[in-house]
């Protein structure tokens, strides 16, 4: 035989999923809360989303340029990051303290630390907080729904820290209050969590143990529960960024103990510090301990007999 | 011990795939090749020490006559499956790159049987051991472990179960499948045999739920007054891969495990594969040795897609030429499965006494995907069913890192691929779990060597 045959070591089949489909999955995840935040806040969100994904996606490129690594951007990851760091934003930002954000997320947080899978923490909650810490001010200056359609622009407060009675439940679900633009509207980021456990993309013991504890603590320290769950970041948090793939445990057990970390965190600082949301503070110390939870939980393989152990 | 009973379904087990079947030949009647001109014998055609030749080339040969035997324990003697002459004995390369001495004989086309063949008189267990390790048996299920050192269980074992394997979980391969349907009675024979011979009360017969067909022509046989004592049961199973993996297979029918580094039999099983035990059954009553087994010859670049009956030693060209040849240019061609199976370098190699399967593909199938950065996306954790952590292992293996690879249990991973499988970022992750586990035996090695010289 004359021809060249392929030698390869085994398996010799691959499932057909591959990161950049994981990754559009999320975007697709995504769609209902970007639109939602669109009509909601006007056209000044599509622009900031515009701004973060592109600023995301060209600094990846040119990070990995420089440093003389191959382009990912095909990957999608970046365009993830730049739209989950847009969706974290208040809509009247300016935009070059969102594009300040992408650089701490893609370049910062994301390359530095070796691309793609190597990051200790979630790129687009530390831009956040980063962005928190240095313009705590622009960071918190909320409009309220509707505001570019003539209501007057001034700063609204968000559910979390208006007085009681002010929003209902309906409000909360469809997000007609003031927040970060993917944070209001709790309908849109619950159909894209449902997308993405059906197609398998992430598991929803993170989502579920999240929300659950926090409701369980909310009723501990006295809040309503299920205002907690509908107002803040905590929907979006327990969805799309407590779940990242690099920086949650790959085992089961390990994402139980960290999502329970994550619930019991939120409401501890949402109720005692003066910070009014506490959910990416959470995530990112859960983030940090992710290594030491998967080290502990490590599933017991098959046959295994502990030493000394009597058979 | 406690009295032994049958599972009304499987036990639980973790991890597994769900590969795309492809069982094209299910429905196919196997078809049996005619002799070819030449046959090519490899020495070492099981797990074990390598046989001697006991013919040279001149020599006229008859089929069934042994023509290669060893005196090492683990091991299994080699018959002539035509009639005719010894060519040649000659260096071969195998498929896995080692090279080895194969005898070359040229078929005359007349298939004299040998004058020594008459079924063997068998009427104890150690009758039955000789008469197995005589036949030439290794395990047909891919592994080729010979059968008589593996029905030899120490006297300090107590295996109370046979587990008999029709989990058939490799995509393509149906060979057990149509071994059950053709040759249902043998199969059953077989299995009273050992059963009877080693006094063991419990059979269970595990078949993946989606070979219907299968698991009915067993059961008609089983509960149809086969079986008096009420020992004999068909368990199905769930279809996904590696059901028909010994550890799993043992852990799905009977819920113990096999302790890490242990053999079934520390876990009270014997598994054997349905064509095994089928053979036995054909043996006892005419005495003629393991000179052919059937195949599953499939795969996107050929033309009619069959099990084929063929004698030991066929060149794999010639197989592949008698069902109609290719269809596209192969770009890949396997002997075994998908998931475990071995990748050749050329046709030109011979089909032995372990091929369950040859497989050939296209270039759509064969392309190799480039691997990207590891996302830790958990899917290989969750699929690796030794509950494994596949990423960390392949990056222990990267670092170098013996002490991680041991924690990490690598030398448990039996290489099923569940974790190549799935990885979306199409990391090698077997390949390089193998490798891992070359570091850690030649660190071993390397202490006993250092800790002798002391
Ligand atoms: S499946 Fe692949 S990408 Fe996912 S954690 Fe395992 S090695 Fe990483
Ligand atoms: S090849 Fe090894 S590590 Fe990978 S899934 Fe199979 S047993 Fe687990």
């Amino acid at each position: 035989m004359d021809q060249k045959l392929y030698v390869s070591s085994s398996p010799h089949f691959r499932s057909n999923t591959t990161t950049r489909r994981i990754m559009l999955d999320v975007i697709i995840a995504l769609l209902p809360t970007t639109i939602a935040s669109c009509v909601i806040f006007g056209f000044r969100a599509l622009i900031l989303v515009g701004v973060c994904v592109a600023g995301c996606v060209l600094m990846e490129y040119f990070a990995r340029k420089i440093m003389k690594r191959d382009t990912t951007i095909g990957d999608l990851s970046a365009v993830v990051t730049g739209l989950l760091l847009a969706l974290n934003l208040p809509v009247d930002i300016n935009p070059l303290i969102a594009l300040f954000g992408c650089l701490v997320a893609i370049v910062v947080v994301k390359q530095m630390f070796g691309g793609i899978g190597m990051n200790f923490v979630n790129p687009a909650l530390a831009a956040r907080i980063v962005l928190l810490v240095s313009f705590p001010s622009a960071m918190m200056r909320w409009v309220p729904a509707f505001w570019y359609q003539g209501a007057d622009a001034v700063t609204a407060a968000t559910p979390l820290a208006a007085e009681k009675g002010t929003f209902s439940y309906i409000d909360l679900l469809l997000g007609l209050h003031g927040g970060s633009m993917g944070e209001v509207c709790a309908a849109a980021i619950l159909l894209g969590g449902v997308y993405l456990v059906i197609r398998k993309v992430i598991s929803p013991i993170i989502p579920c143990v999240y929300l659950g504890t926090a409701a369980l603590m909310s009723l501990v320290v006295g809040a309503d529960p299920l205002y907690q769950l509908l107002s803040g970041g905590l929907l979006l948090g327990a969805i799309f960024m407590a779940t990242d793939y690099t920086t949650s445990p790959v085992t089961n057990w390990g994402k139980v103990i960290y999502a329970v970390g994550c619930g019991v965190l939120t409401i501890l600082l949402r109720s005692f510090s003066n910070m009014p949301e506490g959910v990416s503070f959470s995530i990112l110390l859960m983030n940090i301990l992710t290594p030491l939870i998967e080290l502990l939980t490590r599933p017991r393989t098959l046959g295994f007999v502990k030493k000394g152990a009597k058979k | 011990m406690s009295e032994l009973s049958f599972p009304k379904r499987p036990y639980r087990t973790k991890g597994g795939v769900h590969v795309p079947h492809h069982k094209n030949t299910a429905h196919t009647e196997s078809v049996e090749m005619p002799i070819p001109k030449t046959v090519t014998i490899p020495m070492s055609q099981h797990i074990g020490a390598p046989c001697t030749p006991l013919v040279k080339p001149g020599d006229i040969v008859d089929v069934g006559q042994k023509i290669a035997q060893a005196q090492a324990f683990v091991s299994a003697p080699i018959h002539a499956s035509v009639s005719g002459k010894v060519k040649k004995i000659e260096k071969i390369t195998m498929p896995d790159g080692s090279k080895q001495d194969a005898i070359v004989i040229e078929s005359d086309g007349e298939q004299r049987i040998s004058p020594d063949i008459r079924p063997p008189k068998v009427e104890s267990l150690s009758d039955l051991l000789t008469a197995v390790r005589e036949s030439g048996l290794v395990g047909l299920g891919g592994a080729g472990f010979p059968a008589s050192v593996k029905l030899n269980i120490p006297s300090d074992k107590n295996v109370d179960t046979l587990i008999i394997n029709v989990a058939e979980c490799e995509p393509y391969i149906t060979a057990d499948h149509r071994e059950v349907l053709e040759n249902s009675w043998d199969v059953m024979s077989g299995i009273h045999t050992v059963k009877e011979f080693l006094n063991i009360h419990r059979v269970i017969i595990g078949i993946e739920n989606n070979k219907p067909d299968a698991i009915k022509a067993l059961s008609e046989i089983a509960y149809n007054g086969f079986d008096p004592e009420n020992e004999i049961r068909v368990l199905p199973l769930k279809a996904t891969y590696p059901q028909g993996a010994e550890k799993i297979l043992i852990k799905a029918c009977t819920g113990r495990e096999v302790p890490e580094g242990g053999l079934p039999s520390d876990a009270g099983c014997l598994v054997m594969n349905t064509g095994s035990v089928a053979f036995i059954a054909r043996y006892l009553k005419t005495g003629m040795p393991l000179i052919s087994r059937r195949l599953t010859v499939d795969g996107s670049a050929i033309k009619n897609p069959q099990n084929v009956i063929v004698p030991i030693g066929t060149p794999i060209k010639d197989v592949i030429n008698f069902v109609g040849g290719y269809k596209e240019e192969p770009k890949k061609i396997l002997m075994g499965g998908p998931m475990m199976g071995l990748s050749l370098y050329t046709d030109e190699l011979f089909i032995q006494k372990q091929n369950n399967a040859i497989l050939a593909f296209g270039e759509k199938e064969a392309r190799l995907s480039e691997p990207s950065a590891c996302i830790r996306c958990g899917k290989c954790v969750s699929a690796c069913p030794m509950s494994l952590m596949p990423l960390e292992l392949s990056n222990a293996t990267d670092r170098g890192d013996l002490e991680s690879l041991k924690k990490l249990h690598i030398l448990n991973c039996m290489e099923c691929g569940c974790c190549s499988y799935s990885c979306p970022a199409k990391r090698h992750l077997v390949q390089n779990i193998r490798l891992g586990k070359q570091l850690l035996n030649k660190a071993k090695k390397e202490q006993i060597n250092k800790g002798g010289k002391k």
